[in-house]
């Protein structure tokens, strides 16, 4: 298990006009790893994931996620992955059951596993009372932990989330890591972009994007290790404002 | 198949989870037909006419009379110099004013022959050429009177030339109401369809969701008719509750198969909802869509022919009507309602609209992209 390569990327290329979003990354995430992906506001974050998950074609480079490419067999990797966007992707006007119905079946899965599902998901989050409640009336962090199991719903190998605990409280996002550190335990590997520095040190592995290009890759120990820092938060400072290339 | 079951599950669910939305979709026919085929008619009513008359005759007073023994005028006043009655025209106190000369019984009675000015607000073309054409059809009465009497013979021995006899088919009382009716219905369905489909996927847009949609196995198709299926229900719904509201309130008639409506109406729409779609893929924004929408749509209704007559247009505009939808749906339903048209009387135009609805549903499908 230790060798398989789920996402397998290589001098991927995004450009918007005269603009170069992302700049020839290249790199590999294991199964099963949380792998974070760090940088600036504008760093090229977004624009990465939406390459990876079949939404957006790159200009150049190769990119192989789940076993397909990402040119020629997009639609083949949405069966695979999940994902969480920064913009908030449940529907507002439905309840939560109705929400968890609607995706879970739109992935194909069968009306009496969705019911399964539910209550699992329900019961889980320990939301079971909110059940036919309007997503509108629910308090973020409750919603974004209900996106991520949505998510994850239809048993994904990869999920991508994409800034999935901003503006959540910390006891919130801590409850989120738990949950993405046991779906890594389940073999899921999660993809995940974030701001925060102190989640940035449950990852297994870190790539820091400035202006489109990876500056460092490396586990997060490894990388304070490298640049004589404390924290993830002191080794982001430097790398960003420094343009350090760490590889 | 499952998937498609899904969304329309969750368009259902999110489109009548707004509790106005059902009274909205019963009360919108009966207010739009009520107020409409009341207040769009082209006859008119109480015309106000002032009088100048310097003849002061029995046969000018009587000329005079013959104008508000109808309904359609009503006498404002009497001047004693068109200048002072030219006021009431400036003031839009009177819409006519009957000049009528010294002298206008002499001439009428020794020479057979005299002379009556009628001044017309045409500020309002149309309505000038109505009040025209009432005026003139008194004046007609009145001579024929006047020959009858001076004379004194019967009439018909004095009828030389053509005298025209009217028979309106389709519509033999001229109940504008019933023209009316048809056309308001294919507003009504226009609107739904062209507004709440084209709303919807902008929608998704403007909130985030239709990445959520773009990144899941969805096949554009399946997203397309769990999208577009619930408002051609929802529209063919209405067509049928404006239909019954229009019989029942108006008395208009529907000698046609109504059957041939719906076959017409659910092509009609795919058209409709096809440029609803167009409109949801070239916008980001439900307010650029709504604008788009409202551009496209005032064009539509004002050259569809349901207010104003195809016919009248320049040809040019009828030229353009070839592509309105407006156009031909107005012009298959009233044939359908009014007349009894068949299959085979509409055929051509169906034909037409339905290869415009391939081609407008195929550019929005194009246009509708999960990548970009």
């Amino acid at each position: 298990m230790e060798d398989v390569f789920v996402i397998d990327v290589n001098k991927l290329t995004k450009k918007f006009g005269a603009f170069t979003a992302v700049d020839s990354i290249s790199f590999k995430v294991k199964k099963g790893e949380i792998f974070g992906f760090i940088g600036a506001n504008g760093a090229g974050k977004t624009t990465a994931i939406k390459m990876l998950c079949g939404i957006l074609i790159p200009t150049s480079g190769d990119a192989v996620v789940s076993g397909f490419d990402v040119y020629k067999q997009s639609e083949k990797i949405k069966k695979n992955i999940g994902y969480m966007s920064q913009k908030f992707s449940l529907y507002e006007d439905l309840t939560v059951r109705e929400n968890i119905k609607f995706y879970a079946g739109i992935y194909g899965l069968k009306s009496g596993v969705i019911k399964e599902k539910t209550e699992f998901i329900l019961d889980s989050l320990r939301i079971t009372e909110a059940g036919n409640r309007l997503i509108k009336s629910l308090p973020l962090g409750w919603k974004q932990k209900l996106a991520f199991s949505i998510a994850s719903i239809h048993n994904p190998k990869i999920v991508f989330l994409d800034e999935p605990t901003g503006g959540v409280d910390p006891l919130t996002r801590r409850q989120f890591w738990k949950m993405i550190q046991s779906a890594s335990e389940n073999g899921i590997t999660l993809f995940v972009t974030t701001h925060y520095m102190d989640e940035a040190e449950y990852c297994n592995r870190i790539s820091m994007m400035v202006d489109g290009r990876i500056a460092a890759l490396d586990s997060p120990m490894n990388l304070k290790e490298k640049i004589k820092a404390d924290t993830m938060q002191q080794v982001f400072i430097k790398i960003a404002s420094q343009r350090v290339i760490l590889n | 198949m499952m998937t498609i079951k899904y969304i329309l599950q969750k368009e259902f669910l999110q489109i009548f989870r707004s509790k106005a939305m059902i009274p909205i979709i019963f009360l919108m026919p009966l207010f739009q037909l009520l107020i409409l085929a009341n207040a769009a008619t082209y006859e008119i009513k109480n015309i106000s006419f002032c009088v100048v008359d310097y003849d002061y005759s029995n046969n000018s007073r009587e000329f005079v009379s013959k104008f508000y023994a109808t309904n359609y005028f009503l006498l404002s006043g009497y001047y004693t110099s068109v200048k002072e009655a030219e006021e009431e025209l400036k003031t839009n106190k009177s819409r006519l004013i009957i000049h009528i000369p010294k002298d206008f019984e002499k001439d009428l009675l020794l020479n057979k022959n005299t002379k009556v000015q009628f001044l017309i607000n045409a500020e309002n073309a149309n309505a000038a050429g109505l009040i025209m054409n009432y005026s003139m059809s008194i004046v007609q009465a009145f001579n024929k009177q006047i020959i009858t009497e001076t004379v004194n013979y019967n009439t018909s021995n004095l009828q030389s030339g053509i005298y025209i006899t009217y028979s309106n088919w389709f519509n033999n009382l001229l109940n504008y109401k019933t023209y009316m009716v048809p056309g308001i219905l294919v507003a009504l369905v226009t609107l739904i369809g062209l507004f709440l489909s084209g709303m919807n996927i902008v929608k998704e847009k403007e909130t985030g969701t239709i990445e959520q949609i773009n990144v899941s196995p969805i096949k554009k198709y399946q997203f397309i008719i769990g999208k577009l299926l619930p408002f051609w229900i929802i529209a063919l719904i209405e067509l049928a509750f404006g239909i019954i509201l229009g019989i029942i309130i108006f008395n208009v008639p529907l000698i046609g198969n109504p059957l041939l409506i719906f076959l017409v109406a659910s092509v009609y729409l795919l058209l409709i909802l096809g440029i609803g779609l167009f409109i949801s893929t070239i916008t980001e924004t439900q307010q650029q869509a709504m604008f788009i929408a409202w551009f496209i749509m005032i064009i539509f209704l004002l050259l569809g022919g349901i207010f104003t007559p195809v016919e009248n247009m320049p040809d040019w505009a009828q030229t353009i009507d070839i592509f309105n939808p407006i156009a031909h749906f107005s012009k298959m339903i009233r044939m359908i309602m009014l007349k009894g048209s068949g299959l085979r009387d509409i055929g051509e135009s169906l034909m037409l609209i339905g290869l415009y609805a391939i081609v407008m549903l195929f550019l929005a499908t194009i246009r509708y992209r999960k990548k970009t």
